[in-house]
């Protein structure tokens, strides 16, 4: 089996990712690339999974699947509040925590 | 029973007064009543518990360490808690007995200033331990742990309950004590590391000290230490001057007990320590001891001509009767040494009492200036009484204990142990025989111008100023009757300490030649 | 030695009771019966009130009887041995050697064990309790004196040959201490045992009668004397702890034990001079008498240390004195102590130069002054001497007809007291200064080596002088308690002629004339100085039997003088004087009676005929010790008649000069109070002499002002001075230093190096704080692509290095 197709794909997808989490200001769209992260990891998990005949890497990737949902639960909600305070969702005039 | 008293009986003995303390924690101060119960019944109990020990003590073989008791206490530093009793330590403990109830019922009426019951007889109750640890312990490291616990409720008992001065006092005697007892403290330490020794014991260490070879002027330095530290809780010219300011500010218990016992403390620990582990650095110092004691003698006693306040007279007096104590031990004979202890026990008793009527007399007039007393014989009688009782015990009448701690001594340094010089002996002891018409001058002056003679017009017609009260007569009258009692029998404490010093100055005989 | 009457040979054979020996063993109840008066007096004199007298009356009674009984059965002792030995002597039968030599053998055994005879053999004896033994002498215990006249005489062939009974010795093992020097016991060394006891000889039972008698009578006296006193009770009680403390001093085994005594008689002394402690004179004066004494005591410690080592490390006194005989004491120590006790003899018994405490003590009540310091207790001095001659015999050469330190002290007292007495107005003073003056020819009489005379002089003053000062006390009874002789006596004879009889007995007494005890007592002392030609003595102090004669004549002069003021010419005084009651005269009657008799008891043996022969020199064979090894063989003086008559002369000549001189006065102006303006204001040489004599040779001014007043003020002062400036400004600026040096450490190097490390460390996290502070900017982007960078930093530093 040619593992490298698919570790080529999580790679894209996990560029992509992160491209969207640097570049995008909207926290909906911020939300979303971090999803193309962790579902390019869910890739290589399985991938590596299946290439060493073990199922651990599949049971991982559901796991990421149920804790990826959850993120983004919290997530949008998170972005949800800081539009009801600021009537935006910009993420970069969120800086509360600047020290 | 007996196996009970021979494992506990000491360590009983020594800790009631603390447990005591430790009680009266949990009783609220404003119960005085409770506090002086208690107080009383822990000095009574431990009291009770020495009588049972000289009950049981072996007085045939006095010479022996009885009731021993030897574990191992902080052993990484080999320190033990070892204790016993033997001819030399008994006579000083129970005098400590006795004499500590004693201040206790004195103080049932007798509180001083600022008040506090509680306090008050909680530090008595810890110094009664740590003056009864001091006694007991045959371990160095103990020894000194006693030796300090005495310092600190001494310390409050001047600066709190003390006159004007008391602050000043309070801590020149703590600072000088405690300078003392550091030099010893490096004294014990530099003995324990130049013998190799594996223990702090005393016994133990004078035996190392024998077998070893050590250079005669390192032994000389290490008692050097120790004569600072015991020299200053004597106290020896001329290291006495936080005497006078400390009893004259402290309370009249304070100055008691300081002067029946905490004093003896520092000849004690000469008997117990200094001479018996170092006997060739004793023959070395002996002179030098000798010399200071007789000028203690001379000095305090023309210091006690000038005062003219009665405590700070009395105070000085004790720093002439030291002087013959250390003189009997400077001979460095058993006859000499007997004597000392024998006069340590007059002196706690005779001193004590002097406080005693002092304190009295100070709470009746308000004020122990001499030029203003007067007529104490016509206002008081019994008290005039057991003071001209007690100036001629002081001076060393015969027939009372007095005089068997002073002419002993003055008899020893005539002929002092070999390898001290005799004719420098025999100068002291001129000397000090002429101290002892100083002695009647001073205390018949005293006795004179507080006693004799009509009451000043200041005081004549003083409603306040009342004969022998009862808590007075029975705080006094076992002092009193012992005063007596020793001046008959002197037997009593010579039979007990004799064979005890023959046994700790058996290291001194072996080195001479 | 009969074995009759000791304890230990008597205890063995002894089923049938021996009053003698039982009165010998326990003698010791004579100072207990006081003692035990004065614990009662002061348990219960309150309740007695009043009648507290009878508690001492009764005690010192019992006390007298003893003694005289004891004295009895000495006497008889000593008589029946005479009988003994003459039969001896006489048939050659052997009647005692028995006896003699089971005792010898007993003796003996001691003695080849090396040890040298002790009067208290506690060493065989330390289990027990008590002790009894006789005090050993030589085999068969007798002792033979044989006057050392006869030998040195060549002329006394046919003087008896005298056996003395020996000391009987009962001892207690008082306490004991570890030996000197640092041996163990197993090398030898021994513990010393110090005993306390009774010894019963001529001496010391002579000392009991004469103080039984006189405290017996002033304990009578003085129920009237100081009746309604504010101290009644009080002054009884230390009557009585006197009277034991002199008796218990007289029966000392031990030189410990006779220190104990005599300074308890100094503490009595002490009470009863400041009995009336009010009055600041009073106080002063005994604590001048406590403290001269105290100086003595400094010569007494020192001379009875120096004893007890020189006799080998013994207080008991017999064994010193064996010491000192047998020549076991080297000459330094005996030299030494015997100066040394002399310091002793000076303060207790009043010699110059330490005598001014006497006069002074008579601030206390008159039947103090006749008890304490005229009849017992100042004559303790020369008891002590007495006792203890051995050591002065060699110490002071008094053999070698040396000017001795002893008798040279005496004779200056006994001339210079003398004189003293002349300027007094104070009738007490008077006797005062002639109490000195005499005690000053017992000294003299020791330091010439007449034992007995001394002794002799010892027991006849303390009557006549007892009476003498009950009179004066009587006196100032009637003269409304003044004692001054020139302002309020005069003419009392006619008033008060009990009085007057027995004072005029007393006074020929002390003057010395015939045939009153004075006369005896004297005239031995005068012939033991072995200065006048035919009186062969131990040696021949011709300057001191001068010195003698000129005290004898001063007596006369001045109790002369004193009976003409007091008795003689008008009344000057402003009260009615009366005789006083009976409780008073009878004891001066009975004193007066043995001031005539007390003389015949040692009348010299060459005198009247046969009757000497037969009752001569008793007091001599009763009192004095029985030679032997513990005491020297002494010689005695042969007496002479024409000595007697010039003595004698010189004191009548005397009285009658001042007599005449007084009479002449009287006839000028009878009624004029000041007599002494005659010759003083005449010449200005006697005026200054009046002057140096009435201010007491100066010598109150030098110690009292001088010695007292310096040490007292500017030296003791300067010790204190030197306490708070000196040594305690060392401590002080200790403690200044400290809390300077203290101050400094915390400013410089506590505040500015330790603390400012530790707050650098504070400050320099906080700078890099405000520095990083900047890096977080709240973005999350730009926290995320440094996390990004990172990590991929990190993985080509991974791939790289991998």
């Amino acid at each position: 089996m040619l593992l490298n197709q698919y570790l080529l794909l999580a790679a894209a997808l996990f560029v992509i990712g992160v491209f969207g989490v640097l570049t995008r200001r909207n926290g909906v769209l911020v939300l979303m690339s971090v999803e193309l992260i962790l579902n390019a990891v869910n890739i290589n998990l399985v991938a590596f999974g299946t290439f060493h005949g073990d199922i651990a890497g599949q049971v991982f990737a559901l796991f990421v699947i149920a804790v990826a949902a959850a993120e983004v639960g919290v997530g949008l909600a998170i972005v949800l509040l800081i539009y009801r305070n600021r009537r935006s969702i910009d993420v970069a005039e969120a800086n509360l925590m600047k020290g | 029973m007996t196996e009970f008293l021979n494992d506990w009986g000491i360590t009983l003995m020594v800790f009631l007064p603390l447990a005591g303390a430790v009680i009266m924690m949990f009783v609220p101060s404003s119960d005085e009543e409770s506090h002086k119960a208690i107080a009383l019944f822990s000095t009574l109990l431990t009291a009770a518990v020495g009588i049972l020990l000289i009950g049981e003590f072996d007085f045939d073989n006095a010479s022996a360490l009885q009731f021993d008791v030897n574990t191992s206490w902080i052993s990484v530093v080999n320190a033990n808690y070892h204790v016993a009793i033997d001819g030399i330590s008994l006579p000083l403990i129970a005098l400590t007995l006795l004499v500590t109830p004693l201040v206790v019922i004195y103080s049932w009426n007798h509180i001083p200033e600022p008040g506090n019951a509680k306090m008050f007889l909680m530090l008595t109750l810890v110094l009664h331990t740590g003056m009864l640890g001091t006694f007991v312990a045959q371990d160095l490291v103990l020894f000194f742990v006693f030796f300090e616990v005495v310092l600190l409720p001494m310390y409050f008992m001047i600066g709190v309950w003390g006159g004007e001065q008391r602050l000043y006092a309070a801590i020149k005697f703590f600072l000088f004590t405690l300078f003392g007892s550091a030099l010893m403290l490096v004294s014990f330490l530099a003995l324990y590391w130049n013998t190799g020794s594996s223990t702090f014991d005393i016994v133990g260490l004078s035996q190392e000290v024998a077998a070893r070879d050590i250079a005669l002027s390192t032994q000389v330095l290490i008692f050097g230490g120790m004569f600072l530290g015991f020299g200053i809780k004597v106290p020896m010219f001329p290291f006495h001057t936080w005497l006078p300011d400390a009893h004259t500010q402290a309370p009249t218990q304070g100055s008691v007990i300081l002067a029946a016992i905490l004093l003896k403390l520092g000849t004690y620990g000469f008997i117990r320590i200094a001479i018996p582990i170092l006997p060739d650095a004793a023959v070395e110092w002996a002179p030098w001891i000798g010399l200071l004691a007789v000028i203690g003698i001379i000095y305090g006693a023309l210091a006690c001509l000038a005062q003219t306040d009665m405590k700070r007279l009395i105070a000085f007096s004790s720093v002439a009767h030291m002087g013959y104590v250390m003189l009997g031990i400077a001979t460095l004979t058993p006859f000499g040494i007997n004597a000392a202890i024998f006069g340590m026990v007059a002196h706690g008793l005779i001193t004590g009492m002097l406080f005693f009527v002092a304190g009295s007399v100070k709470e009746r007039y308000h004020t122990l200036e001499i030029k203003r007393l007067g007529g104490l014989l016509v206002q008081a009688p019994r008290m005039g009484w057991i003071l001209g009782f007690c100036t001629m015990a002081s001076l060393g009448l015969p027939g009372l204990a007095g005089f068997w701690g002073e002419f002993p001594a003055i008899l020893a340094a005539y002929n002092p142990a070999e390898g001290v010089s005799q004719t420098l002996f025999r100068v002291y002891m001129v000397i000090a025989a002429i101290g002892t018409v100083f002695a009647a001058g001073y205390l018949l002056w005293l006795l004179q111008r507080t006693a004799f003679g009509n009451p000043t017009e200041e005081f004549a017609d003083d409603p306040h100023i009342h004969d022998v009260v009862a808590t007075e007569w029975i705080a006094w009258t076992p002092l009193l009757v012992l005063i007596l009692l020793f001046g008959f029998v002197p037997s009593i404490i010579f039979g007990v300490t004799d064979p005890a010093v023959v046994n700790g100055l058996q290291a001194l005989a072996q080195a001479a030649p | 030695m009969s074995g009759s009457f000791t304890g230990v040979f008597a205890a063995a054979a002894a089923e049938t009771f021996e009053p003698s020996s039982w009165l010998f063993d326990n003698i010791w109840l004579v100072p207990a019966m006081p003692a035990a008066s004065f614990v009662l007096i002061l348990l219960f004199g309150k309740r007695f009130k009043d009648h507290v007298h009878w508690l001492g009356i009764a005690t010192v009674g019992a006390g007298l009887v003893f003694s005289l009984a004891t004295a009895g059965a000495w006497i008889s002792q000593y008589e029946s041995e005479q009988t003994h030995h003459s039969e001896e002597a006489v048939d050659g039968e052997i009647i005692r050697v028995v006896d003699a030599e089971e005792d010898g053998h007993a003796e003996e055994g001691d003695h080849e064990e090396g040890i040298a005879p002790r009067g208290c053999n506690l060493e065989e004896n330390t289990q027990d309790l008590f002790a009894s033994s006789e005090y050993a002498l030589g085999a068969g215990g007798l002792s033979t004196v044989e006057y050392a006249a006869s030998e040195e005489g060549g002329e006394g062939e046919g003087k008896a040959e005298h056996v003395k009974p020996d000391p009987v010795v009962n001892c207690l093992n008082w306490f004991e201490v570890g030996s000197f020097g640092s041996g163990t016991e197993a090398q030898g060394a021994r513990s010393l045992a110090f005993s306390i006891g009774t010894i019963v000889d001529g001496q010391s039972l002579m000392l009991l009668v004469v103080v039984g008698i006189v405290s017996f009578l002033v304990h009578v006296y003085s129920s009237e004397y100081v009746k309604g006193d504010r101290r009644y009770v009080h002054y009884y009680a230390f009557l009585s702890l006197f009277t034991a403390s002199i008796l218990f001093m007289g029966l000392a085994t031990s030189t410990l034990q006779l220190i104990v005594g005599w300074e308890l008689v100094g503490v009595c002394s002490f009470a009863l001079i400041g009995h009336w402690w009010e009055e600041k004179p009073n106080s002063d004066a005994a604590l001048k008498a406590f403290l001269t004494n105290r100086v003595g005591d400094i010569g007494l410690l020192v001379g009875m240390i120096v004893l007890f080592f020189g006799a080998g490390q013994s207080f008991d006194i017999l064994t010193i004195n064996h010491a000192a005989v047998s020549g076991e004491m080297s000459q330094t120590s005996m030299t030494v102590a015997s100066l040394c006790l002399l310091t002793a003899v000076m303060s207790k018994s009043g010699q110059f130069i330490l005598h001014t405490w006497l006069p002074d003590a008579m601030a206390g009540p008159t039947p103090v002054s006749a008890l304490i310091h005229a009849a017992t207790m100042v004559v303790a001095g020369i008891y002590m001497v007495g006792r203890l001659y051995p050591v002065f015999w060699e110490g002071m050469n008094i053999p070698g007809s040396s000017f001795n330190a002893l008798a040279f002290v005496g004779a200056l007292t006994t001339v210079g007291g003398g004189a003293l007495a002349f300027v007094q107005r104070d009738i007490k003073k008077i006797l005062a200064y002639s109490t000195v003056s005499q005690l000053g020819y017992m000294v003299l009489a020791l330091g010439v080596g007449a034992w007995t005379a001394a002794m002799f002089h010892l027991f006849t003053h303390a009557f006549f002088k007892g009476c003498l000062f009950l009179g004066a006390g009587s006196l100032s009874h009637a003269c409304h308690h003044s004692f001054d002789i020139k302002s309020e006596m005069g003419g009392l004879r006619t008033k008060m002629p009990v009085t007057f009889a027995t004072f005029m007995i007393a006074s020929l007494a002390l003057a010395g004339l015939f045939p009153f005890a004075g006369f005896w007592s004297k005239d031995e002392i005068l012939v033991g100085t072995g200065g006048f030609p035919g009186t062969d003595a131990n040696g021949t102090y011709t300057v001191l039997l001068i010195m003698g004669l000129i005290a004898a004549a001063m007596t006369a002069g001045y109790m002369t003088r004193a009976i003409w003021l007091i008795f003689f010419g008008e009344y000057r005084g402003h009260v009615q004087p009366h005789e006083s009651p009976r409780v008073m005269t009878i004891p001066l009657v009975i004193l007066a009676a043995l001031s005539v008799l007390t003389g015949f008891l040692n009348f010299p043996e060459d005198w009247f005929g046969g009757l000497g022969e037969r009752y001569g020199l008793k007091f001599e064979q009763w009192v004095e010790p029985g030679g032997g090894d513990t005491f020297h063989v002494i010689g005695h003086g042969d007496s002479n008649l024409l000595l007697a008559v010039v003595a004698s002369l010189l004191a009548i000549g005397s009285a009658v000069f001042v007599w005449s001189y007084y009479q002449r006065l009287y006839a000028k102006d009878a009624t004029a109070t000041e007599y002494t303006d005659g010759l003083a204001s005449r010449s200005r040489i006697a005026r200054a002499g009046h002057v140096f004599l009435e201010q007491k040779y100066f010598l109150d001014i030098i110690y009292t002002d001088i010695i007292v007043g310096g040490i007292k003020g500017p030296v003791a002062r300067m010790a204190n001075w030197i306490n708070q400036n000196v040594i305690d400004a060392v401590v002080n600026f200790a403690g200044t230093s400290s809390t300077a040096v203290g101050r400094f450490v915390y400013r410089f190097i506590d505040q500015g190096t330790i603390d400012g490390a530790v707050n650098l460390s504070g400050t320099s996290a906080s700078e890099s704080g405000q520095v990083l502070r900047r890096v977080q900017t709240g973005r999350i982007r730009q926290y995320a692509s440094l996390m990004f960078g990172a990590a991929t930093l990190l993985a080509a530093v991974f791939i790289l290095v991998v």
